[in-house]
């Protein structure tokens, strides 16, 4: 007794790794154009969409799946995976709730996210996406009156042609990387938004991602754009199954900010990250950028991110308008044998442009989490700055954690600063807190969360506290 | 209240503790006194359960419980309360809501319901007064960037909130300034109902002339070389710990 043990964690309070006994469609395995034909057909999409894809597929051929990360990522076989899966019946997608398969709605109701809008959480809208489909998306009329656009993108191709065909592909273009082309070339299905000129959306948007069939990736695709002088926050949350197989979670978000529009970005990433040993888990290759297209807008990403066996993501800002401001707040947590390579790319393009990173690893049991960020001033980029600060806590000894900054300076007006630490949970910390009433679990809870503070802080209200439960929840076991 | 018999406790293969033997009553107050280095804040280490603090042999009967047995937190929902010589720092904390949420696992507890937001507030604003605590300390992170004195203020503050039936203060004097010491030891003086408990811990007379003992213990080579009342206490002031 009163021995502390911080190296150990347990993995069995993963609560969303059920499976919806749901009927669903696949398309045979596999990536070729006729594969990829067939998504678009199955989409009623247009020909220039399709043309599109088949761009993005014939510059794939030539592409190599890039290798750099500090993760041990198992070869992917691309022509052993399904490319679209939805569930039966869902060729004419339905019109109502009521023409929903109940399980879906349970499976969102069991999920904690209801989708009769008379139960959902007041001020937030919700589009629910179940592997390759959009199932449902809640307050859109009542965002109609207003002139804000909130429904799936295979949706807006189709009815907003012009806006989508304008801004797909600017932000991330198709030749971009492997990962990002690859969703080009077959992505499924996500949330579009378009906010209108000095619109300020009156609820957080948000879209909930669920994997739900085996051996099937999912390749979403979001497109937000946010015009002249208009505001819009969104939030995104993510789970899967429990199986034993890695899953692979290939999105593209691509985010656009007009002039002195602003767009407030938040990710609560809790895919499945694998058993104790390591097996199974989702790997999450996310491409996720924000152009600052307009003068003094403004992109704020927030991401905390529990789940996954490996998460490789930059959500980066192009600061291109005079002005414009980027920022990053991001809690990683790794346990087990969790990987994370994460972090952001902050591009200054424009005069007076400002970017602010904070980035607080959390790693324990065997994982590894590294912070990889680029912050670059082009030379016009004139009385620029970026204030970047990265925080490691390491919890128990055989973690590790990495910070990886790299700065490009090309302008001579232009400034920025760099803090970083790494700390350990201290046994002090501990006893202190035990001292005083609290259990071992209560108190790295408690100390975890202060460590987090700063970027739990930039969440929406309605999705903070779940926030802090999930950081607890992730660290349960690791202490007794 | 605590009955310690026998206790040997070693730090790191040393042993430090040898054949303790010390009772307190319910209502007493007890100081011990010792050099530095004697080892008397591993007497309030091992109380607390702090980890690492070996018990060789004997054992310490608290409420009638085996205390030894019990993990840290259990000893403090029990009753138990070490003021730390330095209390520790919690960056990203808030004191506010940090106070909450230890007050709120005693209620637990004791089977009652978390506090509502204004009856806490309320009795923080109560209890900081008495100490003279700004109420902005509470937005602070907890301990980080306190003053020396601010800490032992957070102690006390702490030890009012939690309302335990055995007190333990650890040096609690060392970095106090005269008027703090003073504050301090009245908010001290006020928990003395009778029926709490004290085990104060100390190198120097000056925190027992305002926190008067009922008994003075000489600590010196891991145990209790000598007893008394409080002229116990200013002998020793005069004469040093060498002489006896």
């Amino acid at each position: 007794m009163n021995k502390i043990n911080k190296d150990n964690f347990k993995q069995d309070d993963y609560k969303y790794g059920f499976v919806t006994e749901i009927e669903n469609e696949k398309i045979p395995k596999g990536l070729n154009e006729d594969i990829i034909k067939l998504i678009s057909s199955k989409k009623n999409e247009p020909e220039w969409m399709l043309e599109w894809r088949l761009a993005a597929y014939e510059r794939l051929k030539s592409m190599e799946v890039p290798k750099w990360a500090r993760a041990n990522i198992a070869d992917i076989d691309f022509q052993d995976l399904y490319y679209y899966s939805s569930p039966k019946d869902f060729k004419d997608k339905p019109k109502s709730l009521e023409e929903i398969d109940p399980k879906l709605l349970e499976t969102y109701e069991k999920l904690g996210i209801p989708l009769k809008e008379q139960e959902a959480l007041a001020g937030v809208a919700v589009d629910a996406v179940f592997d390759s489909v959009s199932v449902a998306t809640t307050f859109k009329e009542k965002l109609n009156e207003i002139g804000v656009i909130f429904c799936p993108i295979s949706e807006a191709i189709q009815k907003h042609p012009d806006l989508v065909k304008k801004y797909i592909g600017s932000v991330i273009p198709v030749t971009d990387h492997f990962y990002a082309t690859l969703n080009s070339a077959v992505f499924s299905d996500g949330s579009f938004v378009y906010i209108p000129k000095n619109v300020k959306c009156p609820m957080e948007l948000s879209t909930y991602f669920r994997i739900n069939a085996s051996e099937t990736g999912q390749f979403e695709r979001t497109l937000i754009i946010a015009d002249e002088g208009s505001y819009v926050s969104y939030l995104e949350g993510c789970t899967a199954p429990m199986r034993d197989e890695n899953q692979l979670h290939a999105a593209n978000v691509e985010l656009v900010a007009l002039d002195n529009a602003e767009i407030k970005y938040s990710t609560v990433q809790n895919w499945y990250p694998g058993d104790e040993d390591g097996k199974g888990g989702i790997y999450n290759f996310v491409t996720k950028r924000g152009l600052c297209k307009g003068k003094n807008s403004k992109i704020s990403w927030t991401q905390i991110e529990t789940g996954s066996a490996i998460t490789w993501k930059y959500p980066s800002c192009i600061l291109r308008g005079d002005n414009s401001t980027g920022e990053f707040y991001s809690v990683a947590i790794t346990n087990n044998h969790q990987q994370a390579d994460t972090g952001t790319k902050m591009i200054h393009l424009g005069k007076n442009t400002k970017s602010r990173i904070v980035s607080k690893g959390i790693s324990a049991g065997k994982s590894s989490n590294t912070y990889r960020g680029l912050v670059n001033f082009h030379r016009k980029a004139e009385n620029s700055k970026n204030f970047t600060q990265c925080d490691s806590l390491l919890v128990g000894s055989n973690c590790k954690a990495n910070t990886i900054p790299l700065t490009e300076n090309n302008c001579n007006t232009s400034s920025l600063e760099h803090e970083a630490t790494t700390s350990k949970i201290s046994d002090d910390q501990l006893f202190y807190c035990m001292q005083r009433g609290l259990d071992a679990e209560a108190a790295q809870s408690l100390i975890v969360n202060g460590f987090c503070k700063e970027v739990l802080q930039q969440l929406p209200m309605e999705f903070a506290v779940e926030a802090q439960k999930l950081v607890s929840i992730s660290l349960e076991g690791s202490v007794g | 209240m605590l009955e310690i018999k026998n206790l040997d406790v070693s730090v790191e293969d040393k042993q430090i503790i040898k054949n303790l033997n010390l009772k307190i009553g319910p209502g007493e107050v007890h100081a011990i006194m010792g050099p530095n280095g004697s080892g008397k804040s591993t007497i309030a280490h091992t109380l607390a359960g702090k980890p690492n603090y070996l018990v060789e042999s004997g054992n310490v009967e608290f409420k009638n419980e085996d205390l030894i047995a019990k993990d840290p937190y259990e000893r403090s929902l029990l009753g138990l309360f070490l003021a730390f010589q330095y209390p520790i720092e919690l960056p990203g904390v808030t004191n506010a809501s940090y106070l909450k949420q230890i007050l709120n696992a005693h209620r637990k507890s004791r089977g009652e319901n978390p506090i509502d937001a204004g009856e806490f507030l309320k009795i923080l604003k109560e209890k900081s007064k008495n100490l003279n605590i700004p109420m902005d300390m509470h937005s602070r992170f907890v301990n980080a960037g306190f003053s020396g004195g601010e800490k032992k203020k957070n102690e006390v503050l702490q030890m009012d909130l939690l309302d335990p039936s055995l007190i333990i203060m650890d040096e609690t004097d060392s970095g106090l300034d005269v008027d703090a010491l003073k504050s301090t030891s009245e908010a001290v003086n006020k928990l003395r109902d009778g029926k709490r408990s004290f085990l104060i811990i100390t190198h120097y007379l000056r925190l027992l002339e305002y926190i008067e003992p009922d008994h003075v213990h000489v600590f010196g080579d891991g145990s209790i070389i000598e007893s008394g009342d409080k002229s116990l206490a200013s002998r020793i002031d005069n004469e040093g710990y060498e002489v006896k």
